[in-house]
């Protein structure tokens, strides 16, 4: 059987796997949506979590990035995990003793204001489209190269189904579907890793395989890969795979904005919102970081075995070059997406990859995790398989984002703002024209991306961190901060960090360089100097008006133990 | 008040701030000191075959982060109990 059958079967068998879950867990708990979540064991809650956060920006895109950025990209490493750190230790637990269910209802709460609330759920939306237009380019990615269609085609087709599974949706919050979308999820990621460390290095376990010699039979055999990875690039004309080129400051800055986002990520949080006790916001918080670690701690033997491979069949294990006539299958089904493409440059009929003059390859690095099985020769269940696990981390987290917004729009922003008498039924309507305005605007910039998935996506967390993780922060810590300091926080946090991201990559490409970045920090980490400003605004301006009322002071002492959570509430 | 006497409350706000500091540290050291700063002059001892800068920047901190979070847990669920402000 070809990869496009099986890859139709097995996705087709994963799709019918979520909705027969949410059909049968959905008999016994219509009746209250969050008790059914309430009811689970951490360990289900953190796995159900981890299906929620991981993105295709995780599993399509981010060991890509990190097979052609070697060191540097490990601050998508350090930067999606570390953040749980603060979330746990931080926020979660503060948070679940509050007892609301989004963010700007914390917000409005805790700084007894309706502007406050209005502001937060702007910078909800704002950050939420910004990760769901990476998300569709990586829905994209996936349904171009298996339909054998362009990328644009790929978008659009992804798009139709977003919209459907969410609108259609109920999927969202039923806690045993997105258990069994992180496991075909980290099986999907975590089987052909194996199969490929075993045949590179002789390790069963990727993790140690990524350190070891290669085996026997492959090209630099007895070497460790990570020197072989290192030569191949000094020869290639390629910066060190394990030293990198961003300088220190951009690699800190967006670290950072990528740990202190993902604590201020509104469709994060709330998993924490919605357990049944403080100790157990700790602890789910924990166990969604072990699933999480799961995955990530393979991507980067995944992105050091992918670059070796494909040097070595690209150029061949002598490194002159391999006949285009003779490329195997997958150069050829990827040049039809037009995410690989060849230029014969010195017309020797041979393919060759380089970092400086004589590369006659692009290599469109969204491509390398699904291309990757093929490439390292695997069956075709693999590749399959792959691809069901791209699709089920793309799905779990558009559609969770999508949410965020339509809920945003019509239930926060309308009902509760702007105009309060809309019916229900109104509601619902304009729930749905968000969703598809949207996923319009984010079909757009699938087609059009300002950069790869992760990197888009790493936008929405310099967002996330420039506006939330301050005013939550400062909100649990410093019981005195008024609502006029957490707003003008927000607001210069969040239209600094925009400005920025919007002057590099949409008025002004051509300067997107580090001559021109303020402190050399690129714009996937200015959130983390947006957020250092929020700090200092929100003080500054609460110094000079005074502080909170001692209601807000007294709520805000009762929310540091955890004796006497209730459930949360509306 | 859970707490029986102000001084409680404060005692233990302080034990739970000092705590959260001291992992921090932890967390900051591991990630931005041995991945980042550090990196270059770790690079030089090798670990597993691994760079031991690299290893950190790409595997060590993960792995650290994870014993954060269940020290954490453990550590509060105690603090909570000595203070008995643990959930009924």
């Amino acid at each position: 059987m070809d990869i496009q059958t099986l890859t139709f079967i097995i996705v087709g068998l994963t799709f019918a796997l979520y909705i027969a879950i949410a059909i049968w867990s959905r008999a016994g708990s219509t009746s209250d949506f969050y008790v059914a979540s309430g009811g689970v064991h951490p360990v289900m809650n953190g796995m159900a979590t981890a299906a929620d956060w991981m993105s295709a920006a995780s599993f399509i895109s981010m060991a890509g990035i990190i097979a052609f950025a070697g060191y540097d990209g490990s601050v998508y490493l350090m930067g999606w995990t570390g953040g749980y750190v603060l979330l746990a230790l931080c926020l979660a637990p503060y948070l679940r003793k509050f007892g609301k269910f989004t963010v700007p209802d914390f917000i409005g709460d805790r700084y007894y204001s309706q502007t406050a609330r209005t502001i937060a759920v702007i910078c909800a939306i704002l950050i939420s489209f910004t990760y769901i237009a990476g998300q569709m380019r990586g829905v994209g990615v996936v349904f171009s190269r298996f339909l054998e269609v362009d990328i644009a085609t790929g978008v659009f087709i992804g798009a139709v189904i977003v919209f459907f599974y969410t609108v259609l949706g109920g999927m969202k919050g039923i806690t045993y579907t997105q258990v069994a979308q992180y496991c075909v999820l980290a099986f999907a990621y975590i089987v052909p890793a194996v199969f490929i460390s075993i045949y590179m290095t002789g390790h069963v376990l990727p993790q140690t395989g990524f350190g070891a010699t290669i085996a026997e039979g492959v090209a630099g055999e007895g070497t460790y890969l990570l020197d072989r990875l290192d030569g191949l690039s000094a020869e290639l004309g390629l910066a060190a795979y394990t030293s990198g080129i961003k300088s220190k400051i951009d690699v800190f800055a967006i670290t950072c904005a990528l740990m202190v986002g993902t604590a201020g990520l509104p469709h994060v949080i709330v998993r924490f919102f919605t357990v049944p006790k403080v100790r157990d916001a700790r602890r789910s918080a924990g166990w969604a970081l072990v699933f999480i670690s799961v995955v990530y701690l393979t991507a980067p033997s995944i992105a050091g075995f992918a670059k070796v491979n494909l040097i070595n069949t690209v150029n061949g294990p002598d490194l002159q070059g391999v006949e285009y006539d003779a490329a195997p299958d997958w150069v050829k089904n990827w040049e039809k997406t037009g995410l690989i493409t060849w230029e014969d440059k010195n017309e020797d009929g041979k393919m060759f990859y380089s970092g400086d003059a004589r590369n006659e390859m692009t290599v469109d690095r969204d491509i390398m995790v699904l291309a990757n099985p093929e490439i390292a020769n695997l069956p075709a269940w693999v590749v399959a398989l792959v691809a069901a696990g791209g699709v089920a981390a793309a799905l779990s987290t558009s559609a969770g984002l999508l949410l965020v917004i339509s809920t945003s729009v019509s239930h926060d922003l309308l009902k509760r703002t702007l105009t309060p008498n809309i019916t229900d039924k109104q509601e619902l309507m304009w729930a749905r024209v968000a969703a598809a305005v949207a996923i319009a605007l984010s079909t757009w910039f699938g087609i059009n991306p300002p950069g790869f998935v992760a990197q888009v996506v790493a936008f929405a967390f310099g967002l996330a961190a420039a506006s939330f993780f301050p005013a939550i922060i400062l909100g649990i810590f410093y019981k005195r901060m008024n609502s006029t300091g957490a707003i003008a926080g927000m607001i210069v946090g969040i239209v600094f960090t925009l400005a920025y991201i919007i002057y590099f990559k949409f008025v002004n490409p051509a300067a997107n360089n580090a001559d021109n970045w303020l402190f050399g920090i690129s714009p996937e980490g200015i959130g983390t100097i947006g957020m250092l400003l929020n700090f200092i605004v929100s003080y500054v301006v609460h110094k000079m008006t005074g502080d909170a009322p001692q209601d807000t002071q007294d709520l805000v002492e009762s929310i540091r133990y955890p004796r006497g959570a209730g459930g949360a509430t509306h | 008040m859970a707490f029986k006497s102000e001084e409680l409350a404060k005692a233990y706000w302080r034990d739970n701030i000092s705590l959260v500091l001291k992992l921090l540290a932890v967390w900051f050291i591991v990630s931005y000191g041995f991945g980042i700063i550090l990196v270059d002059w770790l690079n030089q001892f090798t670990f597993f075959g691994f760079k031991l800068g690299f290893w950190f920047a790409q595997q060590g901190s993960i792995i650290t982060f994870v014993i954060l979070i269940f020290v954490y847990v453990k550590r509060m669920a105690a603090l909570d109990n000595k203070y008995e402000v643990h959930e009924e």
